[in-house]
């Protein structure tokens, strides 16, 4: 009897965000003719891109009940080792794409390490590894900027492919990849179990450290595509890059109805969250509203989404 | 017992429209022990938390001493003497007990108008609370290094210190040893004397028919019956609690039995048990008894691997097994069911389906993906073999009853096709029905040839369903009696040997 009331609010509390998601839509097409245009979605698509593939990656981390603070960092130092590699005629595309993702891998599976053997809690963790990262992207590129990258490198982030951007194909991808990962795969049931109750996920013979291992190399390796695709756009790797995109990628995840708790949450949520943060400061250029009160605007979006989500647990109670 | 303290008629509450609670009644007099009895869904928590405040009835009255309480909320009813001892016990482990017993009335306690706080007052009169309930606790100690029951007795001090007329105890011994239950008991008699009045909420019949002055049924929402403890007698309050007569409680045992399954040798562990060795065959039920701390749970937990033993051999089929994991464990066919359902048995927020295949999974597994039809089809016949009732395979376990939450676990063990299974206190927060349910389910499982452990603090249950039964006391094992010579006198004999 209090099930059925229970599943009205939490399915009210799962969709919540689509129907904020179109209303919002809806409300920007009405009110500014250019939002609803090819170009613009294309703009907003290609920079919402970055945030999302973080945003996947550190929606698994979440799920198992983890985080990952260490995301900005791995961009930076993914992105500088690869524009090491992406001079004109020295190596063809591959090498410096495979040496970013190298490194987003050694990172991530650090963490996991880290996490796993010595049961230090992982948000302490990452902000240790988010500083090493930084100091390693300095370190790498001499605390300068890396230019002059060759074209076929700078197509990952500039280039277009049927007339959609490449950033837009490779969200796409990964999106596809994480969902099944998640939904289809042992490895996503078992992120599920070990989020929502550790113990009893041991107890069922669930390898709960190679769960965690996996998690934060993925979410390592999502980073590193991040990395690669910002150095590519802006045709330069930057040390000092990627500073706090960590914060954006969780409050995607966040807004997209990931609980913090673990044990919950969905990639259409957090890509639907990353689209929400992308229209939005989209919008807010187009209305010409200054930066300033656009991360005013943000943060009462994070705290706005989230009190909907715990107003609909609670009542379920 | 004297004049009437609580009088509640016609209390109804429905949730989208299906009724919990339909036209119920109860009547509370002064220094009364009155137990409400039903099943799990016969509307008991309902009911209370109506009394409490935390929810609003669609109609009916309660009347405390002649006045109706109207609107009330938490904190008013606790005002006006009504309080609340839950399953779930609500504390604030890193504050003291003083500090815990006078939370959120600081001020009205020390006098202070400032906000300043005043801790060698409110420890001094926790303790002379505490001096005067005769129990031995601390006031100045944080709470988080109490055991159960004695936070359960900083529960009850804050009860008295709140001037508590009705005291509502819900499952107060389901995580406390017997000695405690004594102590409790002891206690609730005292408060009888002084002429407050309890309901007692409790699954447990002996308890009931020891402490309960007045029994009360509900049923499916509805009020049933109020007799005297003395007109009952275990069969007919049953009987009042289903709507039927359960003329057998344990079906008898027809497992054939058949080789020896599982074998322990001289397994030990520090400080837990010493020296335990056992067999089990195909088929058989090996009862494991003992009091609290007696290491029941210990040695089921070190053959899992979930804590290592310290020495000794595992044999599965005669072959010797190395365990260090529970992975190893289900790999090597051994199934366990935790006391700790909570805890150990379940992921609240996944669905049934979910967590029945959770220590299966690989089995359904083609390429990378998990197969749904596979899956989908081994759920299927396990929820309708073990009769889960949901609303659908989809539903998170977390809204299960009780007894449908342990059959989510039984089935996930199931699923992993043990060859011994290891049930600790298999029907732990079970309402009767569900009781007899997982009984018939364990008998099953013996005619399927599989080597059944079930540990239970029960002891009818424990000699109304094993072939043998180890008695342990303090990590030693005293007995191993046969289902012939098991009586209640000599298991417990034995427990406290």
């Amino acid at each position: 009897m209090e099930n059925r009331l229970a599943t009205k609010f939490r399915s009210v509390g799962q969709y919540g965000i689509f129907l904020a998601f179109a209303i919002i839509c809806l409300g920007l097409a009405l009110s500014t003719p250019k939002f609803f245009t090819l170009s613009n979605l294309m703009i907003i698509g290609t920079q919402v891109s970055i945030n999302a593939l973080l945003a996947f990656g550190v929606t698994f981390v979440i799920i198992t009940g983890g985080i990952d603070l260490s995301l900005g960092s791995m961009v930076a130092v993914t992105g500088v080792l690869a524009a090491t590699f992406a001079h004109p005629d020295t190596y063809p595309v591959i090498v410096p794409v495979f040496a970013g993702l190298a490194g987003g891998l050694i990172l991530g599976a650090f963490n996991g390490m880290v996490i796993t053997k010595s049961k230090v809690p992982p948000f302490i963790v990452t902000l240790g590894t988010m500083t090493i990262g930084r100091g390693l992207a300095l370190i790498l590129s001499k605390g300068r900027p890396i230019s002059n990258l060759s074209d076929a490198f700078n197509f990952i982030g500039g280039g277009n492919m049927f007339g959609i951007p490449f950033p837009i194909i490779i969200l796409i991808l990964a999106f596809a990849g994480c969902s099944v990962i998640l939904n289809k795969t042992i490895l996503g049931r078992y992120m599920y179990a070990v989020g929502g109750n550790e113990p009893a996920a041991r107890a069922s013979g669930i390898r709960v450290n190679h769960v965690k291992m996996w998690v934060y190399t993925i979410c390592g390796l999502l980073s590193a595509m991040g990395g690669i695709l910002l150095t590519s756009r802006i045709t330069t790797g930057q040390p000092n890059a990627g500073a706090g995109f960590e914060l954006d990628a969780i409050a995607a995840a966040i807004i997209g109805g990931t609980s913090t708790s673990g044990g919950t949450g969905t990639m259409t949520g957090t890509l639907i969250g990353a689209l929400l943060i992308g229209v939005i400061s989209n919008s807010l250029d187009l209305l010409n509203v200054t930066s300033y009160y656009q991360q005013v605007v943000m943060g009462a979006i994070i705290i706005g989404a989230v009190v909907l989500d715990s107003m609909g647990k609670e009542k379920s109670v | 017992m004297g004049d009437v303290i609580l009088n509640i008629i016609g209390l109804s509450k429905s949730y989208a429209g299906i009724k919990a609670l339909d036209d119920v009644r109860l009547t509370l007099k002064k220094g009364e022990v009155h137990a409400l009895m039903g099943e799990n869904g016969a509307g008991k928590s309902t009911f209370m938390k109506i009394l409490v405040g935390l929810v609003k009835p669609d109609s009916g009255e309660i009347v405390l001493e002649g006045n109706r309480l109207e609107k009330s909320d938490v904190n008013a009813i606790l005002k006006k003497g009504i309080s609340m001892i839950h399953q779930e016990i609500l504390i604030v482990p890193e504050l003291t007990v003083a500090q815990n017993i006078f939370l959120g009335r600081e001020k009205e306690i020390t006098g202070s108008r400032t906000g300043w706080l005043n801790d060698q007052n409110i420890v001094a009169r926790a303790t002379s609370l505490l001096q005067e309930m005769g129990v031995d606790i601390l006031a100045d100690v944080k709470m988080k290094y109490l055991s159960v029951a004695q936070m359960q007795m900083v529960e009850i001090a804050k009860a008295i210190s709140n001037d508590a007329r009705v005291i509502i105890m819900d499952e107060p011994t389901s995580a406390i040893s017997d000695k405690e239950v004594a102590t409790l008991f002891r206690i609730i008699r005292e408060l009888k004397n002084k002429g407050v009045a309890i309901i007692y909420i409790s699954h447990k019949m002996d308890e009931i028919f020891e402490i309960a002055d007045t029994i009360t049924v509900l049923r499916d929402g509805k009020y049933i019956a109020t007799k005297n403890a003395s007109e009952l007698d275990n069969a007919s309050l049953i009987a009042m609690m289903v709507g039927r007569e359960i003329d057998k409680m344990f079906p008898e045992p027809v497992a054939e039995k058949g080789k020896a399954v599982l074998s322990v040798k001289n397994l030990s562990k520090k400080g837990k048990f010493s020296d335990i060795s056992f067999e089990v065959r195909a088929g058989e039920i090996l009862g494991i008894s003992g009091l609290m701390g007696a290491g029941r749970t210990e040695i089921a937990q070190a053959i899992y691997g979930l804590a290592l033993a310290d020495s000794g051999t595992v044999e599965i089929n005669g072959q010797e097994v190395f365990i260090k994991s529970a992975r190893d464990a289900v790999n090597a066919g051994i199934g366990y069911v935790s006391e700790d359902r909570k805890g150990l048995g379940f992921i609240p927020e996944l669905s049934v389906k979910h967590n029945v295949t959770l220590a299966s999974l690989p089995e359904h597994r083609r390429g990378i993906f998990i197969s749904d039809e596979s899956e989908d089809k081994a759920v299927n016949k396990i929820i309708a073999d073990l009769k889960i009732k949901t609303s659908g395979v989809g539903q998170k376990v977390t809204h299960l009853s009780g007894g449908n939450q342990q059959k989510v676990v039984i089935a996930k063990v199931l699923l992993s096709s043990p060859k011994v299974i290891i049930l600790d206190e298999p029907t732990r927060g079970v309402d009767v029905g569900a009781k007899f349910e997982i009984y018939k389910l364990i008998h099953n499982l013996t005619a399927q040839g599989i080597a059944v452990i079930m540990i239970s603090s029960e002891l009818p249950e424990i000699l109304g369903m094993s072939d043998r039964i180890m008695v342990l006391s303090k990590g030693r094992q005293t007995a191993m009696l046969t289902r012939k010579e098991a009586t209640q006198e000599l298991v417990m004999k034995y427990s406290v040997q």
